[in-house]
């Protein structure tokens, strides 16, 4: 993993006098691909994305940005990675185009290569229409899909988006979520920080979840709910069939068997046991009408987490996060 | 630790950008209408007068900047209101509707310094005062010169264009001001307000405040107050509490450039005059050379409050 990774920090920390917004937190970014920074507002996250572009001091730690330090390099950091700050701001009274100009003389672009960059970035992100529009006239998700293509345009290496989901209606998270995909598929590397959790879990392949200023887990969202919900997978299923709960409940690894309604089970058990339920349904000749097993919800691991740790805490967190 | 790359990358694109929204934006227009119209206004008073008054004058051509008619001031009393409310207007805002609009952070997240941006911006303000200034200086000689028909002399034009550099550089000291404060206010109105009210104080107050506090350090002697005299001490102390306001600086500047036959700025003894003509007229390097203090001062507190205004916005986070 070391070999191939963006993003290194470690040990990385700000403090603003006594009080201390990141404290020492490690972490790698791997190429190509998607970790998420999760976690309640005023958790550290903006301050860590910043601390990697060399926008803000480094209290302590040390951090490498593609082989670069922020905060001796920042100009060649800042040429190799696109950033879409939380609630990105335009020029409104520029149009679309003229404001990736701006930024396309800003990194040094000649003028030949700017207009094609700008004119593929803008078709990608399906702004090419309104180009020659004013931004002040473009709505929230218009302007979250300009700052993706300010990175496109920038042909980043890693893209960091702050909050990029927040504000928008599902629709439009649905079709940023899409394009953040897209620059996995191009072999982008993407740091991503949300305090909503269950809307870009999906797309992250790793998440660090943040809780005043720490790192309170890390890894894989699979692994984690794992980890934190006691290993269990429930698999919920919708047949009929004579006894069926109750031969379901024989099966090696299932540890209960609840009955969610009519003629609806939910099984929890230490390991995926779809191929066995199903058999068994089909052995009682039953109809198989629906056979799902539950993806953990990074919602619940992290309301369990602290749950566990700190009981108050958790549930003034959970509040916040809530509003 | 030496820092990678040059400060001022991308400092011609940021000037390019802001002088391009500050010629088009709706301010500018504003600041046009206002330069035409003090143009015609101050030249109207003044021809009005230079007419009356037809004794030969070797410098009829620089009584357009300096006579006034009542109620009309004079046009360098004019730009002494009107450029700092330029420079201000120009200036309140650099900064921190960057923070409003949420542009900064995205803008400071290309391969730029932050040097680059604040000088750009500074740099564009400026460029874009010294149109305007430039602008209504050339309309009010043409149109001086059409209305007076004697044609300046040498000298003339000469004092005239010092006296423009120096009102460049009169607008440069309210620019750095408007700058610095538009790095430490978020609020834009707020900016305006205290620059406002500041070059209010600056420009009206501490000048009578200046003889007061003078007076409670070092009160006037009698015995000069018997003659009805200033006190030298007191005088001196009155003049140099007024200095440190850029207006007055700028007044006495434009003094020793407007009128050749200034021979000092301050209380003059009667050892200066020895040997000397009075009335006669100065040659333009002696008069710069008066002033040449004043002008000095003004450079340096342009560059001073610009530098305060920089290590702060060094030190400032970007954040929202």
């Amino acid at each position: 993993m070391s070999q191939d990774s963006v993003i290194q920090a470690n040990g990385l920390t700000k403090t603003y006098g006594s009080a201390t917004a990141v404290d020492h937190i490690s972490f790698e970014v791997g190429r190509g691909e998607i970790f998420g920074l999760l976690g309640p507002n005023g958790a550290g996250k903006t301050t860590t994305i910043l601390m990697l572009l060399g926008l803000t001091d480094i209290s302590a730690g040390e951090v490498s940005v593609l082989g670069f330090n922020p905060a001796r390099e920042p100009l060649s950091v800042k040429r190799r990675v696109g950033y879409m700050p939380d609630t990105v701001g335009f020029y409104d009274g520029l149009t679309a185009a003229d404001n990736l100009r701006y930024t396309a003389r800003l990194i040094g672009f000649r003028v030949l290569e700017r207009e094609k960059r700008i004119a593929e970035a803008l078709d990608r992100v399906g702004l090419a229409d309104v180009a020659e529009k004013r931004v002040g006239t473009f709505s929230r998700g218009m302007r979250q899909r300009l700052g993706l293509a300010e990175i496109l345009m920038k042909g980043a290496q890693i893209a960091i988006l702050d909050e990029p989901t927040s504000g928008l209606d599902p629709q439009a998270t649905a079709e940023l979520l899409g394009m953040i995909r897209g620059f996995k598929a191009e072999g982008v590397s993407v740091l991503l920080s949300s305090h909503l959790l269950e809307r870009v879990q999906s797309v992250c392949d790793r998440v660090a979840l943040f809780s005043s200023g720490k790192i309170a887990l890390m890894g894989r969202v699979a692994d984690l709910g794992r980890e934190v919900l006691g290993g269990g997978y429930v698999v919920d299923i919708e047949a009929d069939g004579a006894g069926l709960a109750e031969r379901l409940a024989l099966i090696p690894g299932v540890s209960g068997v609840e009955k969610t309604g009519i003629g609806k089970l939910r099984l929890h058990a230490d390991r995926d046991v779809r191929p066995e339920a199903a058999a068994e349904v089909v052995a009682l000749q039953g109809r198989l009408k629906f056979l799902g097993v539950q993806e953990p919800s990074l919602e619940a691991i992290y309301t369990r987490y602290f749950e566990a740790k700190k009981p108050e805490q958790a549930v003034q967190e959970g509040a916040r996060h809530a509003a | 630790m030496q820092r990678e790359g040059s400060a001022f990358s991308g400092l011609g694109v940021v000037v390019l950008k802001e002088l391009s929204d500050h010629l088009t934006s709706v301010r500018m227009r504003v600041l046009e209408w206002l330069v035409v119209l003090v143009a015609l206004a101050a030249l109207y008073g003044a021809i009005q007068q230079i007419k009356d008054t037809t004794a030969e004058d070797p410098f009829l051509f620089l009584r357009l900047f300096t006579t006034s008619r009542d109620p009309l001031p004079s046009f360098v009393s004019f730009l002494s209101f009107l450029v700092p409310l330029m420079a201000i207007g120009l200036g309140f805002d650099t900064v921190n509707s960057e923070h409003n609009r949420r542009t900064l952070s995205r803008i400071l997240s290309q391969p730029i310094y932050r040097d680059a941006l604040l000088f750009g911006k500074f740099l564009a303000g400026l460029i874009t005062l010294s149109i305007s200034l430039v602008t209504l200086w050339l309309l009010v000689v043409g149109l001086g010169l059409l209305l007076i028909g004697i044609p300046p002399g040498a000298e003339e034009i000469a004092r005239s264009f010092v006296f423009l550099l120096v009102t460049i550089i009169y607008a440069g000291v309210w620019l750095a001001l408007a700058l610095l404060f538009s790095i430490l206010f978020r609020s834009a109105a707020t900016a305006a307000l205290v620059t406002l009210g500041l070059w209010l104080f600056i420009t009206f107050i501490w000048p009578v405040l200046a003889g007061a506090v003078a007076q409670a350090i070092i009160p006037p002697d009698p015995r000069y107050t018997a003659l009805g005299l200033q006190t030298p001490g007191t005088a001196e102390l009155e003049q140099i509490l007024a200095r440190l306001s850029p207006s007055t600086l700028y007044a006495e500047v434009v003094v020793a450039l407007l009128d050749p036959t200034t021979r000092a700025l301050g209380p003059i003894y009667l050892s200066q005059l020895q040997g000397a003509v009075l009335g006669a007229p100065l040659p333009l390097g002696a008069s710069v050379l008066i002033a040449w203090p004043q002008i000095v001062a003004m450079i340096a507190s342009a560059l001073l409050l610009f530098v305060v205004g920089y290590v702060i916005f060094q030190r400032q986070e970007v954040r929202a």
